[in-house]
């Protein structure tokens, strides 16, 4: 299930509901992200998604997680919008067999959403605002699957 | 004439997020709008910047219909 919201989440909440009626996965892996303050350089973060085409974009790089990893299911909750420091941004969990492929699949997962899946992210702090791009090292990550 | 989209970085230079361009083409629209401001063309023709027409990713010059959805896309950052 891929969700962008506008509105605040409770990963333990999603955890829980991702987690109940499952006999046969053994390995539950997720990743929560949390909006960072920077020492006071960040007020507010604020995400600008492409509705439709960010879903189906997530969903195809999902599709590829499902089949590479072996998954039996997978939830990604992103937030879009407004969000303030300590806020969870990102939710990412993985169910398989055994462990390595949910935590490999979740790790997989994220060094995608941090440099291809359609978000522009912008910052708000007291010296104005400024648009975040990937890093060198976001790239680097994500470099590891291919 | 196609409905022109821009996100982030773009639609902070432009000061519009949505408007209907005159063009056949995605080359066509880039045009129009390097004319009505040389910045805004610059950054359109940008390192990373990527064009979806009707939500697919295109490389390279495409013509366009008259109801198609052109979306110029700067880089990605999420998570």
């Amino acid at each position: 299930m891929i969700t962008l919201s506008e509105q605040p989440f409770d990963p333990g909440a999603l955890l829980s509901q991702f987690t109940r009626d499952r006999t046969e996965t053994g390995a539950v892996a997720t990743f929560t992200g949390i909006a960072r303050a920077e020492q006071g350089s960040t007020a507010i973060l604020e995400l600008e998604a492409y509705p439709g085409f960010t879903e189906a974009e997530i969903g195809r790089i999902a599709g590829q997680a499902r089949e590479r990893f072996g998954l039996h299911d997978l939830m990604i909750l992103h937030r879009v919008g407004r969000i303030a420091p300590g806020e969870p941004i990102v939710f990412v969990a993985t169910a398989a067999a055994h462990r390595r492929a949910a935590f490999e699949a979740c790790d997989f997962l994220m060094d995608y959403l941090k440099s291809r899946a359609p978000f522009w992210k912008k910052e708000h702090g007291p010296d104005g605002e400024r648009w975040i791009e990937p890093s060198a090292q976001d790239h680097a990550d994500r470099e590891r699957w291919t | 004439m196609a409905r022109v989209l821009l996100f982030g970085p773009l639609r902070d230079l432009a000061g519009w997020r949505e408007r209907e361009i005159e063009g056949a083409t995605v080359a066509e629209l880039r045009a129009f709008l390097t004319r009505e401001d040389a910045d805004l063309g610059a950054a359109l023709a940008g390192k990373g910047v990527q064009v979806a027409v009707d939500q697919a990713i295109v490389r390279g010059d495409v013509s366009v219909g008259p109801r198609s959805e052109v979306a110029f896309l700067p880089p990605m950052s999420g998570g």
